[in-house]
Formats: structure tokens, C-alpha cells, sequence
């Protein structure tokens, strides 16, 4: 039975998890503290306003300074986490992000809300696909790209004590838990949520889900699909794309992104050191048509019956 | 010479060797004005003799805005900082943020005046593997406090680190030097904003008002006028001295925090080139590599009065 014709499962906004592990780390270190471009509310941050007023700095609609107070809040001694619709958060500040963040190898952690097509009918200058293929550019930057609301907070947390800048997503795209109960993150580790010989689906964020269920339409053909949960985009786990390489006839890349962000880090990997035929779903190289983002997910084939096509003109 | 200037230490430049620095360190504590500006004068001169010698032997470099901020940069880590070398790494030392990065040797000078950075390490200025970047990086030299070079990064690193001592209840101090083109970068105005809404009393902004930028005057480019009467506008105490008065320098740097209870700008008249008589407020000297004979002429110039 496919998962198309299984019960609905419960969908999560990851911002529910972010706030609250917001809230658990600024209790515990009084280091933390969220700088914000007027975006408190799209960040969902108001409980976490309540609590800690004192800890917030918003510097209104200037995403370039934004960034920049980040990194001069790590010069003394604070943990910023720097919260903006992805989209802003990422185009505007390039470079603040690049030099203020990066270079400086400040721990700044930058959080990109609403990422990927969430914003849908908004249109793409609200979109945020482009980021991955950014911001895996940056030397010494680390990705993450969490599936879950499980997944969300323990990489939040892992950013709260790792000294150094990261980018990570949170969506608002309803989710379904993907990962198993006792789950826990590890930077550069890839998770196998589902054994398989014939394909491999490396998947990322908000479409894990979309990659477990091409996984099943494929079981109920007789093929053995892997599941790769690629967590955590740069650095990217090469060794378990090499063995996926070596152990199945192909791999398929999912991502609510451009296809040059996971798709293109993938291709990276296995075209030197284990080369096999790919197919990469995701967002081609256009700009999107007016559409919700479940309707834009459609349109762009990243689905659970779109990765079992790309998947099966790998066998 | 009275006794107190005996504390200014004799230097025959012509006995001293290219390549090395002679290091002055701070100002004695509790010296007099005559002395504290003895003393600068003579660090900024000789900041001066290494810098270009230093941008003459790497073949690269800015030294018409290095002549223009060295003397704010010298007025603020031998005299006004709250800083040292046994301080770098402490979270209530004053900080200096050089925003027009392009005066990179100027700060890696007067580092090593201030006794910061080993003098020694000047000789690596722009050399392959050197920690000493065209363009400052913190995570290079421990003492640089922001990697810049981009314009219109330092500013909002700035605010960060103000709001951060503010946040601790911290008296320390958080200098900015930015470039007076550099504010026709719109980060700046974006920063300077906050600044002002957020009374970041211990945030003093210091602008290299050299009034040239890469390719022409300012005032031809993208004209800042009314300079003042914009920062004042955006919520600052504004101070107008002449950038290369080490006294005037001192005086408006030692009264931040302002009694007013708002961040300062210090808006520093000078010379790009200062004073050197074939560089001083020339456009052609923004990152012009003199020749031999133009490094001879500047330093015959530097000569000790």
C-alpha cells in the first residue's frame, strides 16, 4: 500500500519547534539572544518576546545591518541567533553574511524562515530557493536544512554550542514527523530512514516525506528504494553518498531548492570519487508561476510520484 | 625640551633601518597635554615612515587614506582605548573597528606602535601565507577586532558590539572609523539609524572626512552634505575637529560617552595624503604605489622637525 492511500498524517509548522527551543536555550545561557528584521511575528517569536524582551534586538526593515549587529553581538559575547524570512535574509545580506559571518568565523547562527517556495502565491522575489546553492558556496559555513520539528530543534541546539556560523532553515510548510522517536542530529551525518540495493533518494528538509512515500510506490513495484535524509547540506556526508553509489544503480536528489543546492552538492561528490547516473528533483532553472506551495510542489514534480519516475529511469 | 617631554623618546630617522618600526607604545598615564601630544605626533610620524615603505614593498596598497586616518587611528590606541596587549581578549577592553579596511597597513602599524601586533610582522605586509591581508581579518591578527574591506561593514558590527555592552551594563567603549565615501554605501544609514533610536551612548562613529573617494571628490561622486545636520538628524552628538590635531582628536574621543546621553560622531577634516606635499588631497593617491624616489621625498619630508 502506497502512503497516498494512508491515513493523512499531522502536519507541523517547524516554527512551533524553533520558538520553543528558543525559549529552552536562552534559559540556560544567558548568551542568547535573536536579532530580528521587524520579523518577530513571521518568526513566531512571541512567546519567546514575552519572556525575554531584554533579549531581542530588532533592527527593523535592514537586513545588511542585521546581520552585521550579529556578528558584532559575537565580537562581545553574545549568541545571536538572526531570524528573517529566508528569503531577505539571505539575498539582502550576502555579503554581510560571507564576510561579517563567515570569514569572521563569528558563531552567528542565521535562521532562514519560511524558506524554499513557502510563500507561494507570493511569488519568487518572497521564494527562497536559491539559498542552499548560495551559502554551500561560503567556505566554513554549515548548511542545515532540518525535515521535522524534531529535527529543527536539535539542530538549533547543536548551532546554540557550536562556535561558528551556521545557516539553518525553518519551515512553515506543515511537516510530518520523519524521523524516528530518539532521533538525534549529527552535523555532516546523513540518516538512513530506509534500507534499499536498487536506487537511493537523498532527500532534504521539507520533502523527506515526499522521498519516503516515492520509496513505498516503488516497494509495491518490486524495487528497493534507499532513503537518505540529507540533514545537513554543507559539509555534506560524502562517504554515504560514495557507499549509496557503490551499492545501487543511481540516485535521486529532493529538495524544495533550485536542483543546484543538495542536486548539485551531491553531483560534486560522486563525480570524484564514485560516478553514477543521477537524476536531480527539485526546482529547475526558472522562476516560479504564481501558486501555493503544494501546488508549486506539484507543478515542479517534487512529489512522491515524481521521484518515483526520476527514480525508476535510473533502473 | 622640559622634563616631561624627555618621556618622548629620541628617534634619528635616519639611523633607523626601512624595515623596522620603532615602537613607542601608549602614552604614559597621567602625562600632560604637552607630552600626550608630544607623543602621539612623534608615533604618527613614524607610523607614517612605515607605512609607506611598507606599501612601497609590497606594490600595493592605499596609502592616501592611510595618511589621512592614521592620526585618529594613533590618537585612539596610544591614548584614548582602553586597551592593550594584555587585553585582547578581554570582553570590557574599548574596541576599534576599522571600516575602510583599504587602510589596512595604516592599522597594522599603528598595532604594532601600540604594542598589538610584534613590529616584526610588518615585514609580511601582503606577502604570501602573511596574516597581515590587503584588507584587516579578525581571525588573522588577534587584535583586529572586524574583518572588513567591503564598505559599509563596519558600522553594523559596530552597533552589534554596543548593543552587547549595553546589554552586559558595560562602560566600554566601541569606536568605528569609516570613510566619508564609504557612507554613500547605504548600510551605514541603515546602522546609523539604530544607533540613534537606541541611544548606544558608548557607540562613538569617527569619519575620515577626507572628502575623496577612489575616483574623484566626494562632492562630484554622491555629495554627504549636509553631513553634519544628517548625523545630528539620525539622533547623534556631532563633534567637528581637525583629524590631524592629536589634541582635538584626544579632546573629542575622551568625551564619549557624551553627557547628552547620545552616541557620537566625530567628524575628522583631513587630508588624504597628509602631508605629504605631492599626495596631500589628491585623487591620484588613493591607491597609487609611490616610487623610490616619491618614498625618499615622503620620508625626507617625515624627517623629525
Amino acid at each position: 500500500m502506497s502512503t497516498d492511500l494512508a491515513p493523512a498524517p499531522a502536519l507541523h509548522d517547524c516554527r512551533d519547534a524553533w520558538v520553543a527551543t528558543m525559549i529552552d536555550l536562552a534559559e540556560a545561557d544567558d548568551r542568547i539572544v535573536v536579532v530580528v528584521n521587524d520579523s518577530l511575528g513571521s518568526s513566531k517569536l512571541g512567546p519567546f518576546a514575552e519572556r525575554f524582551d531584554d533579549r531581542i534586538v530588532n533592527v527593523g526593515i535592514a537586513e545588511q545591518n542585521m546581520v552585521g549587529v550579529g556578528a558584532g553581538l559575537a565580537n562581545g559575547g553574545k549568541v545571536p541567533f538572526v531570524s528573517a524570512a529566508s528569503c531577505f535574509l539571505t539575498a539582502r545580506a550576502m555579503e554581510q553574511i560571507k564576510v561579517d559571518a563567515a570569514y569572521s568565523q563569528h558563531h552567528v547562527v542565521l535562521v532562514g524562515q519560511s524558506p524554499g517556495m513557502a510563500y507561494g502565491e507570493l511569488g519568487p522575489t518572497h521564494h527562497s530557493i536559491e539559498d542552499l546553492a548560495w551559502l554551500r558556496a561560503i567556505p566554513g559555513l554549515t548548511v542545515i536544512v532540518p525535515s521535522d520539528p524534531a529535527e529543527t530543534g536539535q539542530a538549533l541546539r547543536w548551532a546554540a554550542q557550536h562556535d561558528g556560523p551556521v545557516f539553518i532553515r525553518v519551515s512553515r510548510m506543515g511537516v510530518p514527523d520523519v524521523n524516528l522517536p530518539g532521533y538525534e542530529f549529527v552535523p555532516g551525518k546523513a540518516v538512513t530512514l530506509r534500507e534499499g540495493g536498487d536506487v537511493t533518494l537523498v532527500a532534504t528538509g521539507t520533502v523527506v516525506a515526499r522521498a519516503l512515500g516515492a520509496a513505498d510506490l516503488l516497494a509495491a513495484e518490486g524495487v528497493s528504494a534507499r532513503v537518505l535524509s540529507m540533514p545537513t547540506i554543507k559539509p555534506i556526508d560524502a562517504d554515504a553518498l560514495v557507499a549509496a553509489a557503490r551499492e545501487t544503480r543511481g540516485i535521486v536528489t529532493v529538495e524544495e531548492a533550485l536542483t543546484s543546492g543538495l542536486g548539485g552538492a551531491v553531483a560534486e561528490v560522486v563525480v570524484r570519487r564514485a560516478p553514477v547516473a543521477m537524476r536531480m528533483v527539485g526546482v529547475p532553472d526558472v522562476f516560479a508561476p504564481t501558486g501555493s506551495v503544494e501546488w508549486l510542489l506539484e507543478y515542479f514534480g517534487i512529489t512522491a510520484a515524481g521521484v518515483a519516475e526520476a527514480a525508476r529511469e535510473l533502473l | 625640551m622640559t622634563v616631561e617631554e624627555d618621556l618622548v623618546p629620541e628617534v634619528d630617522p635616519a639611523a633607523v633601518p626601512v624595515d623596522t618600526l620603532t615602537v613607542l607604545g601608549r602614552v604614559p598615564d597621567g602625562a600632560s597635554r604637552e607630552v600626550v601630544v608630544g607623543h602621539l605626533k612623534e608615533a604618527a610620524r613614524l607610523v607614517r615612515r612605515r607605512d609607506i615603505q611598507m606599501v612601497r614593498a609590497a606594490g600595493l596598497g592605499h596609502v592616501g587614506g592611510e595618511f589621512s586616518v592614521i592620526d585618529i587611528l594613533v590618537t585612539l590606541y596610544l591614548h584614548t582605548m582602553d586597551t592593550g596587549p594584555d587585553r585582547v581578549a578581554d570582553p570590557d577592553r574599548d574596541r576599534l573597528i576599522l571600516s575602510k579596511g583599504h587602510a589596512a597597513a595604516a592599522l597594522y602599524t599603528t598595532l604594532a606602535m601600540a604594542g598589538l601586533l610584534p613590529a616584526d610582522e610588518l615585514r609580511g605586509f601582503m606577502q604570501p601565507l602573511s596574516q597581515l591581508n590587503g584588507h584587516p581579518a579578525n581571525t588573522k591578527v588577534a587584535a583586529v577586532e572586524a574583518s572588513t574591506g567591503p564598505l559599509g561593514h563596519g558600522l553594523p558590527v559596530a552597533v552589534g558590539t554596543a548593543f552587547a555592552g549595553a546589554m552586559d551594563g558595560s562602560s566600554r567603549r566601541t569606536f568605528v572609523v569609516v570613510g566619508d565615501g564609504e557612507l554613500q554605501e547605504g548600510s551605514n544609514w541603515e546602522a546609523l539609524m539604530t544607533v540613534g533610536n537606541h541611544r548606544l551612548a558608548h557607540l562613538c562613529v569617527v569619519v575620515d572626512r577626507n572628502r575623496l573617494q577612489q575616483g574623484a571628490r566626494v562632492a562630484d561622486t554622491n555629495d554627504l552634505e549636509p553631513l553634519a545636520d544628517k548625523l545630528r538628524a539620525f539622533g547623534l552628538e556631532v563633534v567637528e575637529v581637525d583629524g590631524h590635531d592629536h589634541g582635538a582628536l584626544a579632546d573629542a574621543f575622551a568625551a564619549v560617552p557624551a553627557a547628552s546621553g547620545k552616541p557620537t560622531a566625530v567628524i575628522a577634516h583631513t587630508f588624504k595624503g597628509h602631508p605629504i606635499s605631492f599626495m596631500s588631497d589628491k585623487v591620484a593617491w588613493h591607491h597609487k604605489v609611490p616610487s623610490a624616489e616619491q618614498v625618499a621625498q615622503a620620508l625626507a619630508e617625515l624627517e623629525a622637525p
